[in-house]
């Protein structure tokens, strides 16, 4: 029996054809993607990544809501310019509690994985609310109505939660201060700054979209920009030890 | 006399089950938008009572209205098709194409003139993007494949589709989703996966429906009258079965609350990454690509009235196509953070790939061996014809790109955009719209209106689509360069906005692509309308609409 008349068998029978296909898309993806949840070398051994913040995570989700990952990606390839122009190339261990990943695909505009530190909350407030007054050429819209409306934070200790359950090491210290933590940190010398850097080391802590009396969608957010790619210290950081 | 009626006339299982599930889902939406977190939840909850509670209406009404007797599966020997579903899904998939290019125009308008996004969320940039991907993918494409893989399915098994409601359940509970998914994007319900936007709770909705869409594809084949499965019909299964798959992996989520929209993706970082791309490019492997390859297999022999090109060679790029798309999205992620080996298997079978794909554009355009000359008087087999040359040379330009050094100047620029184009507008949008030209006469029974207006909207789309892809082959390169570009002393030449600003131009050629692309469409609606609306065929097509297998 020739080979072509074997396969008579699949196109004959509906679920051995259904079967076969099955096995043959399996194979792909399983020798992709299991490797990478046991292989030790898939994440790297830095120091400094923690879970992120009550209102970083808070910032995080708006990042997530408007779709900021169309124009802007979070990934720096290690190739010459972009490292000369974004900082050190990005490690898989900085995303590792990023959920979704949001490394992006498309650069509308600049990546952003390392732009905490590189502006001013007060140029994060003005790029917010018209961008093209301080990058006359941008293109990016006006997100103003951020810094008008009142972040939602009723149930930030259940994003928390689940995130824990998922095995990000949120403990139940953080979660029980979780919606504090959100004022504690949108506040410029708040009396519970040291606890709050206590929980989640090197917390950025102040009032970020110069309203001192509200806490914002603009805090959350400049709050999470102003800390992305800054948790790793590359001074100490080993290329070396982490070749894979 | 309700009454009377039903005791001769009882319901069927499928009639009361579907109902009272829908009328529970009914009640929770109820409970659900009474203490949703956010408005913008509580409103998709009012949106699921809602139609939950006219299913259930739209149900009993059927019931009252309808013979005693199942419909029969064949009337005088022949099967007696139910093509209700095909004809809602493809005017769906015709409504939901000018949606989804209107949109697309006006966000590459937005791109170019940024006072568009008229500083109002709801249809700034990045949330518009998601409707226009979503609106054109699964909902005109989705549409389309619903409407042509009943259609086919039904004629090349000689059986009438399996199931009573479920077919309808089927179309209409995907295009609510689409609902659930596109408002849900304009008021920011979105968890950020490129092309797998939607929320958990539109995404169970969405497994539900397909898994129905399966069961109904695959009943119908169990009751074919042909000892053979129509080549086809392998592509729609490959295309229902991994979608599937590739579904439930990518978007398990844990939901924060049965009260909240938000969820968080069970993989995170990297790993996100790979399943993401994983799903990502299959989504264009299995939607857009075997999905499509099955409406090719069906429609080309039959406009063309020749037999497929090599039935060995439908068979041999059946199974390499399937096995080899698999591995190919780590090539989303060269350079990253992902391990290299992951890398370069994802390039390595990338490559390959182009063998498989030029096999099924091969066998696609040596169909119309001896029947060339129709390529001068049919401008709807050209079209479809002029789809399978796009469809080509895409998937010589991805594997080009799926290179390491092409894809180091390539990726993150609009040459990408360019080339998802090539295959969206080329291949997907041409072979749609050849089918649907096929279709519309066939399921109506009536003769295309023009055939002339058919080629004003060949050529005029020809236009768009070479417009597009060639200022964001230019702009994508141009991009590229500029990055990478450095002063004779060692310094970066440009600043990043420096390049935002050079595409200014290219982003005006591409929007009046896109322009020419809606009127195309513009052009055929009405054609389609002035079709439907004419007088019907008087003797019966189905002589000459004989399977063609």
């Amino acid at each position: 029996m020739s080979l072509w008349q074997k396969h008579a068998i699949l196109e004959k029978n509906s679920i051995i054809l259904v079967i076969g296909i099955l096995i043959v898309i399996a194979i792909g993806g399983l020798v992709e993607i299991v490797p990478l949840f046991y292989l030790k070398n898939t994440i790297e051994k830095v120091d400094g990544v923690r879970p992120y913040t009550p209102l970083e995570l808070a910032g995080r989700n708006i990042y997530v809501r408007e779709g900021c990952y169309l124009c802007h990606s979070q990934m720096i390839r290690p190739l010459r310019d972009e490292v000369e122009r974004y900082g050190h190339y990005s490690l898989a261990a900085e995303s590792m509690y990023d959920r979704p990943f949001q490394w992006g695909s498309e650069r509308q505009g600049p990546d952003l994985a390392r732009v905490g530190g590189k502006y001013s909350d007060d140029w994060h407030r003005d790029h917010l609310r018209n961008p093209r007054s301080v990058v006359p050429g941008s293109i990016m819209p006006d997100y103003g109505f951020m810094e008008q409306t009142d972040l939602d934070y009723a149930h930030i200790a259940e994003d928390l939660k689940v995130q824990a359950l998922l095995g990000v090491p949120y403990t139940a210290d953080m979660i029980a201060h979780a919606t504090d933590d959100v004022v504690i940190q949108a506040t410029t010398d708040s009396p519970d700054a040291a606890d709050l850097a206590k929980r989640y080391p090197k917390v950025i802590a102040r009032d970020f979209d110069g309203n001192p009396g509200r806490v914002t969608e603009a805090d959350a957010l400049i709050a999470y920009l102003q800390m992305l790619g800054t948790q790793v210290d590359f001074k100490l950081y080993d290329d070396k030890a982490n070749i894979r | 006399m309700a009454n009377a009626l039903s005791a001769q006339k009882p319901m069927t299982l499928g009639e009361g089950g579907l109902a009272l599930a829908l009328a529970a889902l009914a009640l929770l939406s109820i409970v659900v938008a009474a203490k949703a977190y956010t408005p913008e939840y509580a409103f998709h909850a009012y949106l699921f009572t809602a139609a939950s509670v006219a299913a259930v209406f739209a149900i009993i009404n059927r019931y009252y209205e309808r013979p005693t007797e199942p419909a029969p599966l064949t009337i005088d020997g022949k099967p007696n098709y139910n093509m209700g579903p095909v004809k809602f899904a493809t005017i769906a998939g015709m409504f939901w194409g000018i949606a989804a290019f209107s949109v697309g125009l006006y966000i590459a308008c937005e791109l170019a003139f940024p006072f568009l996004n008229l500083d109002l969320q709801w249809i700034s940039f990045g949330r518009l993007r998601p409707l226009h991907t979503s609106a054109a993918i699964f909902a005109f494409g989705g549409n389309v494949l619903l409407a042509t893989s009943f259609y086919v399915v039904q004629r090349t098994c000689r059986a009438r589709l399996a199931g009573d409601l479920a077919p309808w359940f089927v179309v209409l509970g995907y295009n609510f989703f689409i609902l659930i998914a596109g408002t849900g994007y304009l008021l920011g319900i979105t968890q950020s996966k490129e092309y797998a936007e939607p929320e958990w709770y539109a995404d169970l909705w969405l497994t539900i429906v397909w898994v129905t869409y399966f069961l109904v594809f695959m009943g119908t084949i169990m009751r074919r009258k042909e000892p053979h499965i129509y080549v086809a019909n392998w592509f729609y299964l490959a295309f229902i079965v991994t979608i599937a798959v590739l579904h439930l992996f990518n978007n398990a989520a844990i939901p924060v609350s049965l009260f909240s929209s938000k969820s968080y993706i069970v993989w995170s970082g990297v790993q996100d990454a790979m399943v993401q791309w994983w799903y990502g490019h299959n989504a264009v492997g299995f939607f857009l690509t075997a999905g499509f390859l099955a409406i090719m297999y069906y429609f080309i022999p039959k406009r063309a009235n020749r037999p497929i090109y090599s039935y060995r060679l439908s068979i041999i790029h059946f199974w390499a196509l399937i096995f080899l798309y698999i591995w190919a999205g780590p090539h989303h992620l060269h350079y990253t953070a992902l391990p290299d080996w992951a890398q370069t298997l994802g390039m390595t079978f990338s490559i390959i790939l182009w063998m498989p794909s030029w096999g099924g554009m091969i066998n696609g355009i040596m169909t119309l061996s001896g029947a060339w000359d129709k390529l001068r008087t049919d401008p709807v087999l050209r079209m479809m014809v002029v789809s399978v040359a796009f469809y080509g040379m895409s998937t010589f330009e991805g594997p080009m790109m799926s290179v390491k050094v092409v894809n180091s100047l390539s990726h993150y620029t609009n040459w990408t955009i360019g080339h998802v184009h090539s295959g969206a507008l080329g291949w997907v949008a041409y072979i749609s719209f050849g089918a649907i030209y096929c279709l519309v006469p066939w399921l109506w029974n009536r003769t295309l209106y023009s055939l002339k207006l058919v080629n004003w909207h060949f050529w005029i789309s020809t236009i768009g689509i070479v417009l597009y892809i060639t200022s964001m082959w230019v702009a994508g390169i141009l991009q590229g360069l500029m990055w990478r570009a450095y002063t004779a002393l060692g310094f970066l030449e440009y600043s990043f906005v420096e390049s935002v600003e050079a595409m200014h131009p290219f982003y005006i050629i591409r929007a009046l692509g896109g322009l020419l692309f809606l009127i195309g469409a513009l052009i055929m609606a009405w054609n389609l309308w002035k079709t439907v609306n004419s007088a019907e065929v008087a003797e019966p097509a189905g002589l000459t609409l004989a399977p063609a297998e």
